[in-house]
C-alpha cells in the first residue's frame, strides 16, 4: 500500500496470485533488516537450502556448463566462490556462511539492492566468469526472507536432484579453457580462495542439520543479505558465445528485464561502474538489443529514440508507451457549458475531473459505468472524446471570430470542431481530408456537435493554393509516422523505418509548403500557420520546419502553450535555425498526453524567395547535397526532387538540371541528352561533389 | 451545387413545415446574414452566402459537405429530413414529445415511443403531427410523428405505439455513413 511505482523494477509474473509479491516489497525489506554486520555462521532453514539448490539447478542452461566446471575444479572451495562473484552481476541470495571478517573492506559501499527474486530474474549470459558454489555449499545460501510459493514448490524437485550433481560434472569436466578466460578481478579472487582452504565440507554439513533442529537465524540472514548486495553490484556485458545462445533459445523476459536495469545503471555512472576495457558502445548496443527484444520494437525505431532521449528517459518512454493515456472528452461549448457537462455525465456514473488549468473545456475520464462514446450527452453533440494533445495545436492556432480558416488533414473532425466552437460558429472553416473515408466521421463528428460554418473537401492537400488561398490562419496536422501515439497503435513499434519517416517527411515539406501559401499574410488578424504531427521524429519535425523556414516568407513565434519541451535547435549533426526553440514537443511519460509536435509558423510576406537562379541551380544543386542533413541517399534524391518541384513552378528550368535529375532517377535516355553545353555543366557539377 | 428547384423547394418546405409550421420563414429570413439551401448529390444544405462563396471554388466531385445537411431527395423526389436537421428543427418546432429517461435509449436505439415511456407531450397534438423528441432534461433526441393525438393518448394502454420513430440522435453512431 502507497508503494511508489517504480517502472525499473517491475514485478515478475508468477504462475498464480499468491506467488506473486507486491511491489516494491524489496526496497522496504531493507529497513526491516538489521544492518549488515560482519560476522557470519548464521543458520539456513530447510527451505533455504532447497531454494538455493532450486536456484543453481534452474537458473539457465547457459550457466550450467561453467558452473559445473567450478565445481569439479576446486572442489571444496565453498563460499569462497562469492568473491569471485563480486565481479560478476550477482544474485544477492547466494551468501558464504565461511566468509571472513576481512572481506568486507573491499566490498562496493553501495546498499539498497535486495530483491530476493532477482536470482531468477538473473540474466544467465550476462555473468561472464560467475563461479557458483559447489553442490554441497547450497545449503549454506540465506533463505530470501519474503517465501514464494512456486520457489519453495520447485525446490522440492531440485532437492532430488542434487546427488546427481556430481555426475554430471564428469561430464562436463574435460574441458579447461576456463583459466585462460578469468579476467583480473577473478583471478584475484582465486588467489584469496586458495588462502582459506582451511574450511572444510564437513562444517557446513554439520551445521545444516543443526539449522534442521532448530529453525532460527531470521536476523543474521538479515545482514548477509546486506552484505550480498553491497559486493554483487557490477555488471558485465555478456560475452558473444552467450548471446548466441540466448537467440537459440526463446527469450526470458525476465533475465532482460533485469540486464537492462543493471545496463541502464551502469550508463548512468559509467566511469565508475564501466567494466575495465569495455567501450560504451558495447553497452548501449546490448541495450539496444534488450528493449527491442523486451519491448518488441524494430531495431530501427529503437535507434531513433535512443538518439532522442537519454537512457533513463528512454526506459520512461517505453514504460509510457506500454500504457493507455487517460480518456479525455472537450466540452462542445456551442451546445452546453462544461459545468453542465460534468453533472450530467456524473449523474450517469461517470468518474471525472477538469483536465487541467490550461484547457476551460476537457475533463479526464478516470472511469465510467456506461460507455462514453454513446451516452445521450454524446449524441446530442454535449462533447467530442479528443485526446488532451490534439487540444494544443487548435489553442496554439488560437482563432479569431469571422476568420477563414484551413484545415489541411482534418479527420476525424476534433481539431476542426475545436476550431468552429473558439470561432462561435462564425466564419469559414475549409476542412480538407484526402481521405473520402475518413470524411464520413467527419461529417457525422461537425453536425453531431452542431458546426454550421464548414465545408469539407476531399482534395490532396498539396494542391492547395490552386484550390483556394488566402486563408487566415492554416492548421496542418500532417499526416506522419505515429511515433508519439504508440500506445494507441502499437503497431508502429514494429512496421515502420527508415524509409517510412522519409516518406512522411517528403511529403509534410510538400504539405508545409502549400499551407504556407494558403495563408495570406496580409490578413489583419491572422498569417498563421500552425504545424503539428503525432510523431516526435525530428525528421518529420524540427526538420520540416526547418525546411519551411528556409524556402518561405515565415518566422517561428510562439505558440502560446506555457508547457511542453523546447524544440531541438541541433540534433546529431544537423543544425536548425536558432528559432526552432520556440517549437514545443510533448511526450507521453512527462505530460501524460500523446506524443506531439507543435510549430506555430507567422507569414510575414506573400511574395516566395526566388531561392533558385538560373545560374546558380547547378551549384545550389550541389551544395544542397553536401548539406550535413543529407548524409542519406534517399534523402538527396528526394530533396532535389523537390526542389526541382518548386523551381520549375517559377520558372523555366536550365536543361542541366532535368537532365541530372532524370539520370539520378533512371537512365538518361541518349535523346534527351542532345544538349552538349548542359550535359557538360552537369557532369562538372557531379564531379564536384 | 445548385439552387433548388420550384417542385424540390415545395418539397422541401411542405416536409419542414410538418414539424416547424410557419416558422420556415425564420430560416429563409434571418438577421444574421442572408441564408440559402443548395442540392448537392441530391442532399439539401442549408448554408449562409458566405461560405457557400467559399464552397464554390471547390470542384464539384471534391465537395464533400458544406453547411448543415438538411435531408436527401429520394430517386423519386421524395424528401427525407435527416437527424443532421435536428438542430434548425427542435429550436422552431411547434409540438415537442418529452420522453421518460427509462425509454431515452429505447429512442435512440431507433424505436418508436410507447406510452410507457411518454413523459409530456404538446397539447392539441393531431394525429401524423410532427412531433421533436426530447429528453425530460430538454436535450433534443430527434424527432417523428404523433401516432395518436393528445387525447388519445390519454385513453391507450401502455405498449401503444404514440410517436413513430423517423430519426434520433443514435443515427450519428448507427449510420454514420449514409449521413451524407
Amino acid at each position: 500500500m502507497g508503494r511508489k511505482l517504480d517502472v525499473l523494477r517491475k514485478e515478475k509474473r508468477g504462475p498464480g496470485r499468491k506467488a506473486r509479491k507486491q511491489k516494491g516489497a524489496e526496497v522496504e525489506l531493507a529497513k526491516f533488516l538489521p544492518p549488515a554486520t560482519e560476522n557470519s555462521g548464521k543458520k539456513l532453514s530447510s527451505h533455504a537450502r532447497k531454494r538455493a539448490a532450486k536456484r543453481q539447478m534452474g537458473s539457465g542452461k547457459p550457466q550450467a556448463k561453467k558452473k559445473l566446471l567450478q565445481l569439479k575444479k576446486p572442489p571444496d572451495e565453498g563460499g569462497m566462490d562469492d568473491n569471485s562473484a563480486a565481479a560478476g552481476q550477482a544474485s544477492p541470495q547466494i551468501a558464504g556462511k565461511h566468509r571472513g571478517p576481512g572481506k568486507g573492506a573491499s566490498r562496493h559501499p553501495r546498499l539498497g539492492f535486495c530483491d530476493s527474486s532477482s536470482s531468477l530474474l538473473t540474466p544467465a549470459s550476462t555473468v561472464v566468469k560467475r563461479s557458483w558454489p559447489t553442490g554441497n555449499n547450497e545449503k549454506e545460501c540465506l533463505e530470501s526472507s519474503e517465501s514464494e510459493g512456486d520457489e519453495v514448490m520447485d525446490a522440492w524437485e531440485s532437492m532430488e536432484d542434487d546427488g546427481s550433481n556430481e555426475e554430471m560434472v564428469d561430464d562436463y569436466g574435460a574441458s579447461s579453457s576456463e583459466e585462460e578466460e578469468l579476467l583480473p578481478i577473478e583471478q584475484a579472487a582465486q588467489k584469496q580462495k586458495s588462502g582459506r582452504e582451511g574450511l572444510s565440507e564437513d562444517d557446513s554439513e554439520d551445521e545444516e542439520e543443526e539449522e534442521q533442529v532448530s529453525g532460527l537465524g531470521m536476523e543474521k540472514e538479515g545482514t548477509d543479505l546486506q552484505l550480498n548486495m553491497e559486493m554483487d553490484e557490477q555488471f558485465l556485458l555478456p560475452t558473444s558465445e552467450d548471446l548466441e545462445k540466448e537467440t537459440a533459445e526463446p527469450p526470458d523476459l525476465h533475465l532482460i528485464h533485469q540486464r537492462i536495469k543493471d545496463n541502464v545503471e551502469v550508463l548512468q555512472d559509467f566511469g565508475a561502474k564501466r567494466e575495465v576495457g569495455r567501450a560504451r558502445q558495447e553497452y548501449l548496443t546490448l541495450l539496444r538489443q534488450d528493449l527491442a527484444a523486451y519491448y518488441s520494437y524494430s531495431d530501427f525505431l529503437l535507434k531513433k529514440l535512443m538518439e532522442l532521449f537519454p537512457v533513463s528517459e528512454l526506459i520512461n518512454f517505453l514504460e509510457s508507451n506500454e500504457v493507455p493515456r487517460p480518456m479525455t472528452i472537450r466540452t462542445n461549448t456551442l451546445k452546453t457549458r462544461r459545468r453542465d457537462l460534468a453533472q450530467a455525465l456524473i449523474n450517469r456514473g461517470v468518474n471525472l475531473d477538469p483536465l487541467g488549468k490550461w484547457s476551460k473545456t476537457g475533463l479526464v475520464v478516470y472511469d465510467s459505468s456506461v460507455p462514453i462514446g454513446a451516452t445521450p450527452e454524446y449524441l446530442a453533440g454535449h462533447y467530442m472524446l479528443q485526446g488532451a494533445s490534439s487540444l494544443l495545436p487548435v489553442m496554439a492556432l488560437a482563432p479569431q471570430e469571422n476568420e477563414r480558416i484551413l484545415d489541411m488533414c482534418c479527420a476525424p473532425g476534433g481539431k476542426t470542431s475545436y476550431i468552429a466552437q473558439l470561432m462561435k460558429n462564425t466564419g469559414v472553416i475549409l476542412a480538407n481530408d484526402s481521405n473520402a473515408e475518413r470524411l464520413r466521421s467527419v461529417v457525422g463528428n461537425l453536425h453531431r456537435l452542431g458546426v454550421t460554418n464548414a465545408v469539407l473537401s476531399h482534395c490532396n492537400g498539396r494542391q492547395f493554393p490552386k484550390v483556394l488561398g488566402g486563408f487566415d490562419r492554416v492548421l496542418l496536422d500532417a499526416p506522419c509516422s505515429g511515433t508519439g501515439v504508440i500506445s494507441k497503435d502499437p503497431a508502429v513499434k514494429t512496421n515502420k523505418d527508415e524509409k517510412d519517416v522519409l516518406r512522411c517527411a517528403h511529403l509534410q515539406k510538400e504539405l508545409i509548403l502549400s499551407a504556407i501559401d494558403s495563408v495570406n499574410a496580409a490578413s489583419e488578424t491572422g498569417g498563421y500557420v500552425v504545424y503539428c504531427t503525432c510523431s516526435i521524429m525530428v525528421e518529420e519535425n524540427e526538420w520540416v520546419v526547418d525546411y519551411a523556414l528556409k524556402r518561405r516568407n515565415v518566422r517561428l513565434v510562439s505558440t502560446g502553450l506555457d508547457f511542453g519541451k523546447e524544440g531541438f535547435t541541433r540534433f546529431k549533426d544537423r543544425r536548425f535555425h536558432p528559432t526552432l526553440k520556440n517549437t514545443r514537443r510533448f511526450y507521453p511519460h512527462t505530460h501524460n498526453m500523446d506524443g506531439f509536435f507543435i510549430a506555430k509558423l507567422k507569414k510575414f510576406s506573400n511574395a516566395i524567395p526566388k531561392m533558385q537562379k538560373e545560374e546558380e541551380s547547378t551549384v545550389e544543386t550541389a551544395s544542397l547535397e553536401l548539406a550535413p542533413e543529407e548524409a542519406v541517399e534517399p534523402q538527396l534524391k528526394k530533396k532535389r526532387l523537390e526542389k526541382l518541384k518548386v523551381t520549375t513552378g517559377k520558372k523555366k528550368q536550365p536543361i542541366s538540371k532535368r537532365g541530372s535529375l532524370q539520370r539520378q532517377r533512371r537512365p538518361l535516355p541518349r535523346n534527351l541528352g542532345a544538349r552538349p553545353p548542359a550535359r557538360k555543366q552537369h557532369k562538372v557539377h557531379r564531379s564536384g561533389q | 451545387m445548385r439552387p433548388l428547384t420550384e417542385e424540390e423547394t415545395r418539397a422541401l418546405f411542405e416536409k419542414l413545415a410538418k414539424y416547424i409550421g410557419e416558422n420556415i420563414q425564420l430560416l429563409v429570413d434571418r438577421p444574421d446574414g442572408s441564408y440559402c439551401f443548395r442540392l448537392h448529390k441530391d442532399r439539401v444544405y442549408y448554408v449562409s452566402e458566405r461560405i457557400l462563396k467559399v464552397a464554390t471554388n471547390i470542384p464539384g466531385d471534391k465537395l464533400v459537405s458544406l453547411g448543415t445537411c438538411f435531408g436527401k431527395f429520394t430517386k423519386t423526389q421524395k424528401f427525407r429530413l435527416h437527424v443532421t436537421a435536428l438542430d434548425y428543427l427542435a429550436p422552431y418546432a411547434k409540438y415537442k414529445v418529452w420522453v421518460k429517461p427509462g425509454a431515452e435509449q429505447s429512442f435512440l436505439y431507433g424505436n418508436h415511443v410507447l406510452k410507457s415511456g411518454l413523459g409530456r407531450i404538446t397539447e392539441n397534438t393531431a394525429q401524423y403531427q410532427g412531433v421533436v423528441v426530447y429528453s425530460m432534461a430538454d436535450v433534443p433526441l430527434g424527432f417523428g410523428v404523433a401516432a395518436k393525438s393528445t387525447q388519445d393518448c390519454r385513453k391507450v394502454d401502455p405498449m401503444a405505439i404514440v410517436v413513430f420513430h423517423q430519426a434520433d440522435v443514435g443515427e450519428y453512431v448507427r449510420h454514420e455513413e449514409t449521413l451524407t
